[in-house]
């Protein structure tokens, strides 16, 4: 192996390992917030590109649907005005669909929307419902594990969906930049890494500095007491989820043009994300992010010695992050 | 009648005549053995996996590769299937089972995936996506079960043995122990569970059941390929477990039968409706899952289960486990902590608290809210291990012991907030403190080789429960205890546990005025036969009508100790505590 390779391949680690990171952090932050383990970003990761390339191809995508569907049953689910916000969002992204089949550049601005609108609707109309049927305190654990089933339960639907909006082709949208920075590092690939660090820092700052931040670690600590200090629970989930969301749409529109877009390859993304995000326990923001970034390397290497393989060793990588997990933790949690 | 199960061996007489349905019935009896290992993962234990048709896929693999490669008998692939599937379980298990709930089957969708990759690339291995053809016929005394009728016999009849050997699992230490972690680990590992090891055997044992599915899927078809051991795969059999009703024997088999049923009429049915190619069938799973969890989070049996005769549950009439005799003269010291120190960041919960019990004695340990009472009170049953001091049970250090290994040499607790399991009777929530003095392993269980010990543990909860005065309510349910019944209940699984050394944290709390007289005398007469009582509380009237002694904690420190009347009398108490309660 000479030079140009491995610079080759230190320039695809970070990049792939960026993108792993933001999926990461926006799992972890899902996590802190809600408990949920969202298995499903993958998709909806994929939806925002799919989506984009089916409305510069002039067609309303089936994800639209999805949403207003979902956004229907939101708005079922909430009494009274706050139903005004799954209709009035749902009847403005459908407004938006319609702009975007006229106006190109509308379509990225309504990829985006409707993956956040459709995330957010997600947490409302599927996991919303148990946290509030599960007894406060109790049978945390049980309760987790539920959200776990629902999660690999939607996953599983969404991608099923995928298949049957987008087809199984691959699709390449066209890149926002072109060109190459240097041999090997597109344009494209510099505004992701760009996009990265903006990202991490930005969730950084908002955890660390701003009072709203805190008040969404400090419901997912307890509802109750959230709720005491007059931060609806509710609010903090759709908050979490829709900054997830936002993540996962921005991530997968600026990747698409490197490494296409299809139905099926947000899943395998997303669990390179959460690879990284046990690295960090689940909890540490920045070791998850690392993480990422040791996920990315290791995929880059493996692939170039056992490239048939590659995506099956990556979870070797658990094994050490699972035992040291294991070596400081006790047996028994209350 | 659980031997009623066997009855399922009529089926294919029944079905004889029509191949496709013989075909579904091995499909529905492989699917109940993925599903039925569920159970024992989610239904008792609290966890789940998503890689139950990897480990099946670990197996058929096995046993095809065997069959092909040696020429050796199947059964000898089954004995190798099982081996691999049970340390590929072994390894996953040992690096999450003592970690939070999450790890485990998370770790188990990135297992599964990869090794679903790997059956898919490894193609000199595993023949690839074509996979491995002709195995051979499994034969069973000398007739071969090549026929979908004849391996009908073999699969149901496997099916039938393991729900026999899980409602043994269900009805004993082992199966009460696994709920109890479901619920609450800490509770359980108070009464010598070891949450870690306990949740690993649970793995192994689903990751057997699975493999032995997987090899007699293997020998069915005669014919492996990755696609049936697909992530997909997996979750389709926690769907079937949870459409059904993952909490039961018999509804995980309906989920199983329901499902197999409705899978190739999904097939060929959503594909005509919707007009497109497409995997909708995995959609409908993905929805139906969710749709069962948001609106029947207990599945689908439990409504039948309504309609079914309720099962009339026995008082065991054996002879209780003998009681340790408590050994010692009165007045020595049982428990002694010495400096205790705990810290939560930067709040000093408990600061250098030194105290000691006696035995025979009750002594309360009060201050007002927020003295580090409760934190005491795990740093001595080893809930949490304390950052500094020592603490000694009959003279033996257990400082930083586990709860698990601190309860069998004769400490039990209760808890602030009873924790008792509601999915219990009342006699099996008592029945749960006799873990420690029971020892029927996994397999003794399976084989219901443990009714005897059972019998003898069940009597020993009923004799608690009537030293309470619960006999009459002992085969209810707990959930529908009142508060005062459910504190009751903690002290009748105590005095089931045979600890000698009675921790009660808040016994009084929720109790009306004349409970809380009954629980007084109840004490008193415990203290009395030789047990020694250390009680937490906040109710004045209580403690210094009860207690002995009284040590008064204030900001994490020891302020006070003595008789309720000298302590009345200190003035730095007053200041703390009485003063604010007079004044209030």
């Amino acid at each position: 192996m000479d030079a140009t390779i491995l610079g080759l391949l230190f320039l695809d680690a970070l990049q792939n390992g960026v993108v792993y990171g933001l999926l990461a952090l926006a799992m972890v932050l899902v996590f802190a917030v809600t408990r949920v383990i969202l298995v499903p970003i993958g998709e909806l990761m994929m939806f925002a590109p799919l989506s984009l390339v089916w409305l510069q191809g002039g067609k309303l995508p089936g994800t639209l649907w999805l949403a207003l569907a979902l956004g229907v049953a939101w708005a079922l689910l909430t009494r009274g005005r706050g139903a005004l916000l799954p209709l009035l969002g749902g009847a403005g992204l459908f407004l938006l669909f319609l702009l975007a089949l006229k106006a190109p550049p509308v379509a990225y601005l309504a990829a985006l929307l409707l993956v956040v609108y459709l995330g957010v609707a997600t947490y409302r109309v599927f996991f919303q419902p148990m946290r509030a049927a599960s007894p406060e305190g109790e049978h945390r654990g049980a309760t987790v594990l539920a959200y776990l089933i629902m999660a690999v339960g939607l996953h599983v639907a969404y991608q099923g969906l995928g298949l049957v909006f987008f087809g199984p082709e691959q699709f390449r949208p066209a890149p926002l930049v072109e060109g190459e920075a240097l041999v090997g590092l597109s344009w494209q690939g510099v505004l992701v890494l760009l996009f990265a660090l903006a990202a991490a820092g930005g969730l950084y700052l908002f955890f660390r500095l701003s009072l709203y931040g805190k008040a969404l670690l400090a419901a997912a600590e307890s509802r109750l007491g959230a709720r005491l200090c007059g931060i609806r629970p509710e609010e903090a989930g759709m908050v979490a989820f829709a900054i997830a969301s936002l993540m996962a749409a921005l991530s997968g529109l600026l990747l698409a043009p490197l490494i296409n877009a299809a139905y099926f390859m947000g899943f395998m993304l997303g669990l390179k994300g959460f690879v990284a995000a046990i690295l960090g326990g689940l909890l540490s923001y920045p070791v998850a992010f690392l993480g990422a970034l040791l996920v990315g390397l290791f995929e880059s290497f493996t692939s170039f010695y056992a490239s048939a393989y590659k995506e099956a060793l990556v979870f070797l990588l658990l094994v050490p992050a699972l035992l040291v997990q294991s070596l400081r933790a006790r047996a028994v949690e209350e | 009648m659980r031997y009623g199960w066997f009855l399922l061996l009529l089926l294919p007489l029944a079905l004889s005549p029509f191949p496709f349905y013989l075909t579904l019935l091995n499909f529905f009896a492989l699917s109940g053995l993925v599903a039925l290992s569920l159970y024992v993962l989610t239904g008792l234990g609290g966890m789940t996996s998503f890689a139950q048709a990897a480990f099946m896929g670990v197996a058929a693999y096995a046993t095809a590769l065997l069959a092909k490669g040696t020429g050796l008998s199947p059964w000898a692939g089954l004995l190798l299937g099982l081996l691999l599937t049970l340390a590929f379980a072994l390894v996953l298990g040992l690096l999450t089972v003592r970690l939070k709930g999450h790890f485990l089957p998370l770790s188990t969708i990135a297992w599964q995936v990869a090794l679903y990759i790997l059956a898919g690339n490894l193609v000199g291995l595993t023949g690839g996506h074509t996979g491995l053809t002709d195995l051979p016929a499994l034969v069973l005394l000398g007739l071969p079960l090549d026929t979908p009728f004849r391996y009908a016999f073999l699969s149901l009849f496997l099916l039938a043995l393991l729900v026999l050997a899980l409602y043994n699992l269900r009805e004993s230490r082992l199966g009460r122990a696994l709920l109890a972690l479901r619920g609450d680990a800490l509770t359980a590992a108070s009464f010598g569970v070891d949450p870690a090891a306990l949740r690993l055997k649970a793995f192994l044992l689903a990751g057997g059941i699975a493999g032995l599915a997987g090899f007699l899927y293997a020998h069915f078809l005669r014919f492996v390929n990755p696609t049936p051991f697909s992530l997909e795969a997996s979750i389709k059999y926690l769907v079937m477990a949870v459409a059904g009703g993952v909490g039961t024997i018999p509804g995980v088999l309906l989920g199983a039968a329901l499902f197999t049923g409705l899978e190739d009429w999904l097939k060929d049915l959503l594909p005509l409706l919707l007009g497109r190619q497409g995997n909708y069938e995995t959609v409908a799973y993905g929805l139906v899952l969710a749709g069962i969890l948001l609106l029947a989070p207990k599945g689908v049996y439990p409504f039948l289960a309504r309609f079914s005769p309720k099962g009339e549950g026995r008082l065991s009439k054996a002879e209780p486990l003998p009681l340790p005799t408590p050994s010692g003269t009165p007045g020595e010291v049982v428990l002694e902590a010495q400096g205790l120190k705990k810290a939560f960041g930067g709040l000093l919960a408990v600061n250098g608290v030194s105290f000691a019990l006696r035995r025979g004695e009750i002594l309360a340990l009060i201050g007002p809210n927020g003295a580090g009472k409760s934190t005491t009170f795990h740093l001595v049953t080893g809930a949490i291990p304390p950052d500094g001091g020592r603490v000694f049970l009959f003279g033996r250090e257990i400082t930083g012991l586990p709860p698990h290994r601190i309860h069998p040499l004769g400490l039990g607790r209760t808890f602030q907030h009873p924790h008792i399991f509601p999915e219990m009777t009342v006699l099996e929530n008592a029945a749960l403190a006799t873990y420690a003095r029971t020892r029927a392993g996994f397999l003794r269980v399976l084989f219901g080789l443990h009714r005897e010990e059972e019998a003898r543990a069940l009597a020993t909860a009923y004799q608690a429960l009537k030293r309470v005065g619960l006999e009459d309510l002992a085969l209810e349910a707990a959930s529908r205890l009142t508060a005062g019944q459910q504190r009751l209940l903690e002290i009748a699984r105590l005095l089931a546990s045979g600890a000698e050394i009675l921790l009660l944290d808040e016994p009084g709390a929720g109790l009306r005025a004349g409970e809380k007289r009954e629980l007084a005398h109840l004490l008193k007469a415990l203290a009395r036969e030789g047990y020694t009582v250390l009680l937490v509380d906040h109710d004045m009237d209580l403690v210094m009508g009860l207690a002995d002694r009284v040590v008064v904690m204030n900001y994490g420190e020891k302020i006070a100790e003595g008789t309720p009347k000298e302590v009345q009398r200190n003035p730095l108490v007053r200041a703390a505590y009485l003063g604010e309660v007079e004044a209030a």
